[in-house]
């Protein structure tokens, strides 16, 4: 048996109005530095960033924060929301909520780290908002994923739940351990009804960038691409395609035995990748 | 190979346990060549291989002979490591009812991942 100890991530709750309503969002965060917000993917929680908030090199020079995106992890629906017959996430509304958090905990210019609905989302901000952020990286980041099976199966009430880590299980990459497998797929079972699903109406329908890549400026907001060759939700080839249309010299590394969830599933492998982008924002 | 399946598959009590709530039969095609596979209470309990006249069965799928073989190596490379992976880049058909298929999702990515050859 080895010690009991507290691990160095603080979680608390934040209150703050996001779209013209209260919520309350679970709020991790660890180190001092330059803020690194760091958003989940598509029906999971910031469970996923564990590695990152518990490392000592990376929290030694950032402010590393993650947060549940609402109606995730331990972060509530708004009052009312029974009222609504799905949840849905679009891309008008994830951008406000980043940007709202953001700007609720003072954040001064973040570096903001996605995946996969979080990699798509940062192509958004770099775009929309170049000189709110230092500058983005985007994991298993691409300008659209065009459906291939269909999502109703997601939520309804004839099929279980856990039916979206069934659906997400072969993204996870042949390194990853079989703790950290199971544990990335258990953020996925514990997903509320219908909240998958939803997040994917973002990823594969009211997300698409793909014309508007090229607008964006690097010079103000650098881009940094990172996805697991494993992935075949947002492919190698999405990514390669991405990094063309932006230009400017953008960079797509792709990571070798992994797969869609990078950070939860093989953390050590992401960051050797990660590490010299890291290196390169705070300019060493 | 096909007729290694109810042998691997019933030998995993945590396959089985699973699957303990399914009731299906269902066709797997390997190219050119069928087979009818039974499953009852999440064990495999008839195979049966074609050609048949009137097969019945809830759901089918489907793939090419290279394409399972692929899937079936004892280290997938990327985009045949899993059945989501053969469907996505449309190597893979699922034709039918496939409630039972969806609704125990674990258990057929398990059952199909048993005929993978060992290193």
């Amino acid at each position: 048996m080895s010690e009991a100890l507290f691990e160095p991530i603080v979680g608390r709750y934040l209150r703050l109005d996001l779209l013209g309503k209260s919520h309350r969002l679970y709020v991790e965060e660890a180190g001092q530095g330059i803020p690194l917000l760091c958003l989940h993917t598509a029906g999971s929680d910031a469970r996923q960033y564990r590695a990152i908030l518990n490392d000592p090199d990376v929290t030694s020079r950032f402010r590393v924060i993650a947060f549940d995106l609402p109606w995730h992890g331990k972060s509530s629906p708004p009052e009312g929301w029974h009222l609504e017959p799905e949840y849905r996430l679009t891309a008008a509304d994830y951008r406000a909520i980043v940007t709202g958090v953001a700007q609720a905990m003072g954040l001064d210019r973040p570096v903001v780290m996605g995946c996969s609905i979080g990699g798509r989302i940062v192509l958004h901000l770099a775009l929309e908002h170049p000189d709110a952020f230092r500058a983005v990286i985007g994991l298993q980041s691409g300008g659209h994923v065009d459906p291939y099976y269909d999502t109703q199966w997601l939520y309804r009430p004839d099929v279980h739940g856990e039916v979206a880590s069934a659906v997400v299980s072969g993204l996870i990459g042949p390194s990853a351990t079989d703790a950290n497998r199971w544990e990335t797929l258990w953020h996925y079972m514990q997903g509320g009804p219908g909240i998958f699903k939803g997040d994917l109406y973002f990823y594969k329908v009211d997300g698409d960038i793909r014309p508007r890549l090229g607008e964006i400026d690097v010079t103000r907001c650098p881009v940094y691409l990172l996805t697991g060759e494993y992935d075949y939700s947002c492919t190698p080839e999405d990514t390669l395609a991405a990094a063309r249309a932006i230009g400017q010299g953008t960079q797509a590394i792709i990571m070798e035995g992994m797969g869609h969830f990078p950070m939860s599933e093989d953390p050590e492998g992401l960051l050797a990748h990660l590490r010299p982008v890291l290196d390169r924002i705070v300019g060493v | 190979m096909i007729g290694q399946l109810a042998e691997r598959a019933n030998a995993d009590p945590l396959l089985v346990h699973r699957g303990r709530f399914i009731d299906t039969r269902f066709l797997l095609s390997v190219g050119d060549r069928d087979w009818l596979i039974r499953i009852l209470d999440g064990r495999v309990i008839d195979i049966a291989e074609g050609p048949f006249v009137m097969p019945r069965y809830t759901f089918a799928l489907r793939a090419s002979a290279a394409d399972w073989d692929a899937f079936w190596s004892p280290a997938p490379r990327p985009g045949y490591h899993d059945l989501f992976a053969l469907i996505r880049f449309k190597r893979l058909a699922v034709e039918g009812d496939m409630h039972s298929f969806m609704a125990n999702l674990f258990y057929f990515k398990g059952l199909l991942a048993k005929l993978r050859r060992t290193a």
